[in-house]
C-alpha cells in the first residue's frame, strides 16, 4: 500500500516538473534568450514527458513493446534518446558557428590589413 | 523646396550571376533615383563581379551564407545607417518585376502604411503564382497569420515589400533568420505596424534553382508554423 502512494506522488511530481520545464522554455523564448531553432527539440521532449507523466500506463505499454522488463527503464531510455538528440543538434549548430567564426576571423584579418595599408598610404 | 525621399532597393542574391545584371538594370530603369544595394549571400559564382560591373549598385559580399533573412537584414542595417526613408526588397532571382515597384512604394510614400506587401493573390491577374504545393503552403500561412494578427494577409511569403523608417529601424534589430517572410508579418503586426497589401504581378525565376524546394519546403513550413506560434508568446517589443 505504501508503494501505491509513492507511485501517485511521483506522477504529480512528473506532471508538475514537465509543465514547469515547458513554461521555462517558453519564457526563455519570449525573452529572446533562447532561439526557436534550439527550443523545438526541448519543447518536443518536454511534451513527450508531459504525455508520459499524464498517462501512467503508457510507460508500461512502451516497455512491454520494447521487451524491457523494468518499465521505468523505458522512461530513462526516452530521456537518454532526447538528451542525445539535443546534444547532436548542438554539435551541428556549434560546427556551423565554428566555421563561420573562422571565416569572420579571416575576413577581419584582411580588412585590418587593408585599413592599415590605407592609413600608412595617407600618412606618406 | 523639393524634399528628396531616399529610397533603397535591397537585392538579396545567392549565386545569381545570370540574373543579377538584369535585375539591377530593371530597377534602375524603373527609377534612376533609387539606390540599389546588392547583398550577395556568400555567393560562390560570379554574382558579386556581375553586380559590381554595371556600376549601378553597391554590393555587399557577405563572407558566409546567412540565408535570406540575414541577407535582407544586412540591407536594413545599411538603410538605417544610410538614413534612408523607404526601403524595398527586390529579389535577385528575377521573380519581382520593376514595373510593380511603384505599387508597393505608393502607400508608404503617402504615409498610409508602414509596410506594404506585394501580394500575388489579392487581385485578379494572371501573373506567375508559384507551384501548387507552394500555394497550399501559402494558404496555410494566410489562415494562421491572419488569425494571429487580426488582419487578412493573403501573401505571407512574398518578399516584395516596402518599409518606412519606423519599420526599417525595427527590422534592422529584429528580423527572423530562416524563411523570414511570414514571421516578419507576425512580429510587425503584433508590434503595431500598419500593414497593407497591394496586388502585384511576379514572374517565374529566370535561371537557376530555388533554395527551397521539395521535402525542404515541408520542413520549413513546419518550422515556420512553430516559430509563428512561439512568436505569439513574445511581449510587444516596440515601446510606444
Amino acid at each position: 500500500m505504501g508503494e501505491g502512494i509513492n507511485i501517485h506522488i511521483i506522477q504529480y511530481v512528473a506532471i508538475a516538473g514537465s509543465l514547469l520545464f515547458i513554461a521555462l522554455v517558453l519564457f526563455l523564448i519570449s525573452r529572446r534568450k533562447l532561439r526557436e531553432e534550439f527550443s523545438l527539440l526541448w519543447l518536443f521532449f518536454g511534451l513527450i514527458f508531459l504525455g508520459l507523466s499524464l498517462w501512467r500506463r503508457s510507460i508500461d505499454i512502451i516497455a512491454a513493446f520494447l521487451g524491457i522488463a523494468y518499465s521505468p527503464a523505458a522512461i530513462l531510455l526516452i530521456l537518454i534518446i532526447g538528451i542525445i538528440s539535443i546534444l547532436i543538434h548542438f554539435s551541428i549548430a556549434i560546427s556551423g558557428l565554428t566555421e563561420r567564426v573562422k571565416i569572420l576571423v579571416q575576413e577581419v584579418g584582411m580588412l585590418k590589413m587593408e585599413a592599415n595599408e590605407k592609413k600608412s598610404g595617407r600618412k606618406s | 523646396m523639393v524634399i528628396t525621399v531616399k529610397i533603397l532597393a535591397i537585392v538579396p542574391a545567392f549565386n545569381e550571376e545570370k540574373n543579377i545584371g538584369g535585375v539591377v538594370e530593371s530597377i534602375n530603369g524603373a527609377d534612376a533615383n533609387i539606390d540599389i544595394l546588392v547583398v550577395s549571400d556568400g555567393s560562390t559564382d560570379g554574382t558579386v563581379e556581375k553586380a559590381r560591373s554595371s556600376g549601378l549598385s553597391r554590393v555587399v559580399n557577405l563572407p558566409c551564407n546567412l540565408g535570406i533573412g540575414g541577407a535582407v537584414q544586412t540591407g536594413f542595417r545599411f538603410a538605417r545607417r544610410g538614413d534612408y526613408d523607404i526601403v524595398f526588397q527586390f529579389d535577385g532571382d528575377g521573380q519581382h518585376l520593376a514595373s510593380e515597384i511603384e505599387k508597393i512604394l505608393a502607400p508608404v510614400q503617402d504615409g498610409r502604411a508602414d509596410v506594404v506587401i506585394g501580394s500575388r493573390f489579392c487581385g485578379n491577374d494572371d501573373g506567375y503564382r508559384s507551384t501548387l504545393s507552394r500555394r497550399l503552403g501559402i494558404k496555410v500561412f494566410e489562415v494562421v497569420n491572419s488569425f494571429l494578427i487580426g488582419q487578412k494577409i493573403t501573401d505571407n511569403t512574398s518578399g516584395f515589400r516596402a518599409y518606412n523608417r519606423r519599420a526599417i529601424a525595427f527590422l534592422a534589430h529584429y528580423y527572423p533568420v530562416d524563411y523570414p517572410e511570414p514571421e516578419a508579418i507576425l512580429i510587425l503586426g503584433k508590434n503595431g505596424f500598419r500593414l497593407r497589401e497591394v496586388p502585384v504581378r511576379m514572374q517565374a525565376r529566370g535561371n537557376g534553382h530555388s533554395s527551397i524546394s521539395g521535402i525542404g519546403s515541408f520542413y520549413y513550413m513546419i518550422k515556420v508554423l512553430l516559430a509563428l506560434l512561439v512568436c505569439c508568446i513574445r511581449p510587444r517589443e516596440v515601446k510606444e
